[in-house]
Order: C-alpha cells, then structure tokens, then sequence
C-alpha cells in the first residue's frame, strides 16, 4: 500500500464577518487509494483528538452526483484531475512533499459560512426565477405522445447533467453564473415541453443572476474547464440566444 | 398500539378508485388555511411539497442540506420501473404488482403495491412533462431497458443518472411553489424533535446547522420524508448525512417501526480497502450480465488473478446455480460472496472481495462491444481502484444499500401518530423483505406526487383540530429536551480529548457489530451477542464521547454525533426484530431456517406478519405488534434459482 505525507495549507474562517486565514497542517502516511475527502476525514479525525475544531467542509454522497463538495486545490476548482468533483479525486494524484493549498469556492455571490462551507443559495433562487416547465401534478398526457428525437434528448441530457456545484462560479474571474445557468436554460430550450416559456425562462433566470452579484461572461472558458460533468460553454452561446430572443420578439 | 391498515373494501384493482372516492376533500378556498411540514426534499420530499403546494396548502419544507437539491435520492443510477407496456411484452399493472410483490419475498401489503404499480405510468408521464431528459428511441419513443426480478423491460432511465433527474424534476416543481409562496424552503435545518399535541403531530424543532438555533415549527400535519437507515452500518452506499434521526424520533413519540431488520445489501460495490474509508460505492446490477464470478479454488492462493489458471478457479455461482449462474437476484449473490469470503476464500489485500471477470465476455464479444456497454462503470472503478478491468477482473462486495423497514403507516401513508405521514424509503409499505431494482425511485414519486394528496385532503377533511402555535407547553417542552441533549453532548468535551472517543470510532464499532451479527446472514447467537454489546457501546459513547466546538454555530462533529446516538438506540430495534423472525425472507438468510441445499426457506405459516415495534422508554424492552399479511390474489410461493 503506497503512502505520502502532506502539508496542507486549509483556509480556516469562523463565519462570514470574520476574517480568514491559512493554517498549515502536516499529514504524514495518507493511502494513495484514499479520497481526497477521506483525507480531510483523517485530517479532521487527527485534529479532533488534538482538541482542535476540525475543518468544516460540505459533502454528502461521495461519488460525484450531489453537487454538496468542492474547494479549490492548487488554485483549481475540484483541484488537478480533468472532470472529477472533489470526492472523486484521488489522493494517487499527488506526490509524496507536496505542499496543497485549500481555499473554499470564492464569490460575491456564495458568502462563506465557515472554512470551506459556502452558501450557494443563489443558485436556489435563479431556478425558482425559471427553470421549470409550469405544470402541476396531474393531467398531463402520455409520455410517448410528445416523441423526442434520440440526438435531441441526448444534448439535453448533456446540459441536464448539472450538478449545481458552484465549480464554475468560483473559476471565473467574473465570478459568473452563466455555465449554470444555461446548462438549465439548454436543457428545456431543447425540448418541446419547454417551449412555451422559452423567452420569458431565459429573461427571468438571468435578471435573477445578475441580482444575485454573478458577473458577466467574456469567453475566459475557465467553468468549462473544471465543470465535474464536463459541460459544454456551448450552453453559454445557446442561453445568449434565448435572451437575445426574448429580448427582440418580446414577451 | 392499534394497527389499521385501512385497506379499502372491494375487488384489488378498484381499491384505489374506491378510496378516492371515499376520501374527504378539502375545498380549494380551505386548503390555505392549514399548513403541512415536509422533512426532507428527496424524491418523495420534493414532489409532496410541490405538488401540496399547487393544491393550494401552505407547506413548510426542510432538508439538511444547502439546497433541497442534493438529497440522496440523486445517486439513484438505474432507472425507474412503470408498467406502460411500450415494448408491447406482455406487461401490465397486475404484472407489475405481482413482481414487486414476489421480489419482496410475500412480505409486503397486496393494495399498497397494487397502487403503486396503478400509479406508475402516471409518474414517467408527469416526469416526462416536466422535461426529464429520459433515454429516447431513434424514432423519438421512450426507451426502456430490462433489470433484475422481471421478464419484461419496463424500466425507464437517463442515462446512469436516473436518480438525478428525476430529482432535478421535482426540484424545479418545488422551486416553481417556493417562487410562488406556497412553499416556504428552510435548508440547513435538522429535524430534531416531533411534536405531539392531544395524541396529533403538530410540528417539529429543528436546529439551525449553521447557527445552532433551536427552533419550533407548528402545523396541521407533517411529512417524513427522510430516507432509509443504512447508515447505521457506518459503511453503506448511503450518502454520508444519511439518518434515522427523523424516523426514530417519532417513534419514540409513538409511531410504530415496521420490520427494521429488513436491509438490502447489494451485491456489486467496490470493495472495503482500509479503515480509513468513508463510504462504499454501487457498481451497477448490470455488470453481471457478462461478468463472471469467481474465488480461487484454494484459499492460500496468492497467485494474481491472470495466472490463476481456470482448473482453480471456483465459479461457485454457476456451479452452485446452474440456471440463473451470475444472474441469481441480489440477495443470493450478497450471500454467497460472504459465505466464500468467511471460508477464506476472498481475495485482495482485506480478503474481502470476490472477483468478477469480464475476460470470456471480452473474448466472446470484443472489447468495442464490452467497452460500450460498460465503459462508464469501468472507468468509475478505475478511478477509485487504479485497475482496469478491461485487463483485471473486478473485485467486488456486498453493501448495504437500502433499507425496507421503515415507520410503518396504514393504506393512507399515516403513522401510528395521527397527522404524521411516511414517504418514500422512510415508510416499510411497498418493498416486502427485499425492494427490486428500478422500484425505489417509483415508490418515492409515487408516494410524493400522486398518494399523500388525498390522505392529507382526507385528514383535514374529516378531523376537526384545536388552533395551535409554538407557545403550547409542548413545544417549549420539546424545545429545552433538544437543547438538554446537545448540551448533554457535549457534556465530556470540557476537559478536553484525551482518554475520549471519536464519534466516528464509535460509529465504526457499532457498524462492525450490526454488519458481523445483523447482516446478510444472522443467527440466535450472534444476534444476541451484538443485543449484548449495545448498552456498553452506548454507555461508551455517552461517557466518552468527544466532540470539538460549540454548539452555537457550524459543528460537523456534533451533527454526526446526534445522528450516531440515535443509530445506537435504533440498532436495538433492527436485532430484536432480527431476533423475532426465525425465518429466511428476502435480503436475509436466517441460518437456522434453510432448505436441504442451504438456501433461504421462508416460513409462511409463523411469519408472514409485519413486525411493528413500539418504544417504551429507554430502560424497557420494545413491544412488538403483528399486522398479518393477508393474500388474497396472490399465492405466495417459494423462490428457486437452481
């Protein structure tokens, strides 16, 4: 079983009004097999039976699908490996005396609450602006009545894959919320069942986006380069478009 | 404790019309006026609290997370079941029904199941109106594929994310009530504490994860939805915060526990590889289509898997199962990787793992053809284990993956509390003894979109309640009991770490004692060991614990170990149970009750009840109430896979 040791330089803040800090921790005989989240367990575990407050980080189902982890590693959102979110990151990554530095997803919009817990509420709120189709439980018509072809559900399907993580966010120097969002705007602009509130979805989500303190997008490419599902800024150029729709065939 | 089922009269498939029928509405200008809690925003979570929304009720919503978003239903992968018949198969509701109700080995109800298999197609239509970007056909038809426990292919799925969207779906219905203000979202807020007023549900407290605060929420009615207990286990594929806490706090408020020894535990997750590790991961039913499984021959093989020549290889499931082979259902497959690894046999560095080898089906298809059909997972092992299986065999093992007991709730979803409601995996009502894949995501929606509606209508309906607020005596009560307990928590940390416990070290422990004893395979001795050990546990726990921080703010710690302690008192519920049913059934081998040829032997005539605990305070034993199983449309029958 391969081992290395590890110093580690963790972001530690109390709350948003405090101020934070890097402290520096040392790890010595980390599995190369274990998560990048199992280490920060043993971390944690170390520091308890220190009498130390652990390290307060977010995670739930560990294996990529919830969307609740993530922190900068290295300056890189869900750190060095391509299309991975922080749990699925291995520590056979690194290499025995490397220094990691561990900051919390930054931005305007995702104060932080502790550590490297942030709030990403705002995501919440550009949703409940629009991404949904308008239709209540009940009365509504057979599945196969509305056919979609199979390349169509597919892209869907890519933009769909979202997990809401906040990766994006935290890599854009804009601190912008466009790969987010249009991979929700994508999804149902491509399907039928989203049509009828194409124009006002796309007008509505983004006026939530820029009331939340996201920036603006200016092509830098960073979201698409460490999103864990691997989703296209295409989606960007396709939520410009239904924007720019709405805007000049009006709703 | 009074068990009514309240299954309505009347031929099976009327059941449900009759019911709605009968059941009480609620005018729309009323339903304004009361006001439903939801616990949880799972699949069951999620689509209840939308869909009550709509209605026009005013509904509370709360879920640990910081969004409602990422509950645990999202790492659902399969797919989900309804009986459509698009494939033209031969299947029908009666089919679907009589699957879900054989796969739960004759242990569940006949109307509930009956209904949720009515309900099914509703479900992929209203999910498919939503904009579920379900697998499509090249002509623009819904695709389907087949799985475990039927003969036809009904389940329906997007891509290895069913789960996901699905969720994503009744998320987006939620956020579209929270922007209307019908729902009101309250994440980051655990449900400490059910309140109980003249004998009705009428609220909860809650704890602010981020501050600490204590809080009292009152209602007319409030919806567990809070998943199953497989974390009991420490190890399971549950999601890390996954918990009995809701559960179990009503039932110690008087719902009945039903059947909590019933654990699914899967057959294909990726093996345990150190003490260190945090959770276990699902590999797809799916792969033992064309893998193949096997165990050296002699246990001190230490040969790596590719110069273990084939004369010394043991194909135990072929070899023992001659007809199904690698495709026994779950159950048997969980037990007998155990039972090869107890003899030794297991391979890997822990020796707890069996091979599954995809070299014949490579040889025999190509590797294009293997690649496609299982190239996602593959790479998933890969970047956990750091082996092809392209080149080596798989190893794998069992895990605890889902639980079937649950609170246990009459034919409208209530509990023995009544206004208390169960949903989804929380509930025992649909599943039996063992939950078929594809059937779980099913269950959740079923219950959430189209069952609690007409039980809520028809409780408010026909029950007329006291006013109440958060100024009742009871509240205030229950309040300083959640506040008494955090500070009784943290009662050891005073003088610091050392001579203490971890709560993980003690989570290890008692998922170690119910894993041996009260797992797969359970017998008298061993069930009454592990009963033996939980009050030492528990005492260690309480006295020893040590957690860091305060209870005023963000404490992971402390969180974990609210949950921890509730599991410790929860456990005891899960062996007695186990203890109770001297019989094989489902996901477990009672190893007293097997045929000739060792395999699991149902006993119909001393067991064929729901087992419904009831608590009695700490210091007494539980109650145990018996809901028989009456089959009138069904024969149950005994399993064979030779």
């Amino acid at each position: 079983m391969n081992t290395i040791d590890l110093t580690l330089k963790i972001w530690r803040q109390k709350d948003n009004d405090s101020l934070g800090n890097f402290e520096t921790y040392t790890l010595r005989d980390i599995t190369t097999d274990m998560s990048f989240l199992e280490m920060l367990d043993v971390l944690n575990e170390n520091l308890t039976k220190e009498g130390k407050e652990p390290v307060a980080f977010d995670h739930d189902c560990r294996e990529g699908i919830c969307g609740m982890c993530g922190a900068v590693v290295d300056g890189v959102a869900h750190g060095p490996d391509k299309e991975v979110t922080l749990c699925q990151l291995h520590m056979r990554t690194f290499n025995t005396g490397d220094t990691l530095v561990i900051e919390p997803f930054r931005s305007r919009a995702f104060p932080i609450r502790k550590d490297l817990v942030v709030d990403r509420s705002a995501f919440d709120r550009v949703i409940q602006a629009g991404g949904y189709v308008s239709i209540n439980t009940g009365g509504t018509i057979d599945g196969n009545a509305i056919p979609i072809s199979s390349e169509t559900a597919e892209l869907s399907m890519d933009a769909a894959a979202c997990i809401g993580c906040g990766a994006c966010v935290a890599s854009c120097p804009n601190g912008a919320a466009m790969l987010f969002t249009s991979a929700k705007i994508s999804q149902l602009a491509l399907l039928p069942q989203g049509q009828p509130e194409r124009k006002k979805r796309a007008q509505a989500m983004v006026q939530q986006m820029d009331a939340e303190g996201f920036g603006h997008c200016t092509n830098e490419k960073e979201c698409e380069m460490v999103c864990p599902k691997g989703i296209s800024i295409r989606n960007i150029a396709r939520l410009n478009r239904e924007y720019m729709k709405g805007i000049l065939m009006g709703e | 404790m009074e068990l009514n089922a309240k299954i309505p009269s009347g031929p099976l498939s009327e059941k449900w019309d009759t019911h709605r029928f009968q059941s009480k509405l609620v005018n729309p200008a009323n339903r304004r006026k009361y006001k439903v809690i939801v616990v949880g925003t799972g699949l069951a979570g999620a689509s209840a609290s939308a869909t009550l929304g709509e209605l026009g009720y005013k509904v509370e919503t709360f879920c640990i997370s910081d969004s409602p978003r990422r509950a645990h239903s999202i790492a659902a992968q399969g797919g989900i079941n309804a009986a459509k018949n698009y494939q033209n198969d031969g299947d029908s509701v009666e089919r679907l029904f009589y699957d879900t109700i054989k796969g739960g080995d004759f242990r569940a109800r006949e109307a509930n199941v009956y209904r949720l298999a009515q309900v099914s197609g509703n479900i992929i239509d209203q999910c498919v109106a939503q904009g579920v970007p379900f697998a499509r056909e090249y002509g623009g038809n819904l695709a389907n594929r087949s799985f475990g426990g039927a003969q036809v292919s009904r389940t329906f799925y997007a891509r290895g994310q069913t789960g996901q969207q699905l969720l994503l779906g009744a998320y987006s219905a939620l956020s579209r009530q929270i922007k209307n203000g019908n729902v009101t979202m309250r994440p980051r807020k655990e449900m400490m504490e059910l309140v109980v007023i003249d004998g009705r549900a009428r609220g909860i407290i809650t704890r602010d994860i981020i501050t600490g605060e204590i809080q009292s929420h009152c209602a007319d009615a409030v919806l567990l939805c809070t998943g199953g207990y497989g974390n009991a286990y420490f190890l399971s594929t549950n999601a890390m915060a996954s918990n009995v806490t809701a559960a179990w706090r009503a039932c110690k408020k008087g719902a009945g526990f039903a059947n909590p020894s019933f654990v699914q535990i899967h057959p294909t997750c990726i093996p345990v590889h150190g003490t260190f590790q945090s959770k276990l991961t699902l590999m797809s039913e799916s792969l033992r289509n064309d893998g193949r499984v096997w165990v050296p021959k002699d246990k001190d093989d230490q040969r790596p898997p590719s110069q273990i020549p084939e004369e010394d290889r043991d194909y135990y499931l072929e070899n023992k199962y001659p007809s199904f082979g690698n495709l026994v259902p779950r159950d048997v497959a969980s037990r007998n990787a155990k039972e090869q690894c107890d003899q030794g046999k297991g391979v890997g560095s822990t020796k707890l793992a069996v091979y599954l080898d995809f070299a014949d089906a490579i040889k025999r298809d190509g590797e294009e053809t293997i690649f496609r059909k299982y190239g996602n997972l593959f790479q998933m092992y890969e970047k956990i284990v750091d082996t092809d299986p392209m080149k080596d065999p798989m190893m794998i093992y069992p895990a605890v993956h889902y639980t079937m007991g649950g609170l246990w709730v009459d034919y409208n979803l209530m509990t023995t509390i009544p206004g208390l409601f169960a949903l989804g995996e929380c509930n025992f009502s649909d599943h039996g003894a063992n939950r078929l894949g594809a059937s779980a995501l099913m269950q959740g929606l079923a219950d959430g979109y189209f069952v609690i509606s007409t039980s809520v209508g028809s409780y408010f309906g026909s029950e007329t309640m006291a006013p109440a607020d958060t100024t009742h005596e009871e509240f205030k009560t229950s309040e300083q009991n959640v506040a008494d307990r955090i500070s009784r928590l943290m009662r050891n940390s005073g003088d610091g770490p050392s001579g203490k416990v971890t709560v993980d070290e003690i989570h290890k422990e008692l998922g170690r004692l119910l894993w041996d004893n009260c797992g797969m395979a359970r017998n008298k001795e061993g069930l009454e060991h592990a009963l033996s050990r939980l009050p030492d546990l528990k005492k260690e726990f309480w006295d020893n614990v040590y957690i860091p921080g305060t209870g005023s703010d963000l404490n992971q710690s402390l969180e974990r170990a609210g949950r921890v302690a509730d599991f410790l008192e929860f456990a005891e519920f899960m062996i007695r149970d186990a203890l109770d049913r001297k019989e094989s059934c489902g996901c477990h081998l009672r190893e007293e009750s097997q045929t000739e040829e060792n395999e699991a032997l149902r006993d119909d005539e001393n067991y064929s009840y729901v087992s419904v605990w009831e608590y009695t305070g700490a210091d007494n034993e539980p109650n145990l109430h018996k809901e028989p199983l009456v089959f009138e449309n069904v024969t149950p029958s005994q399993r064979s896979y030779k």
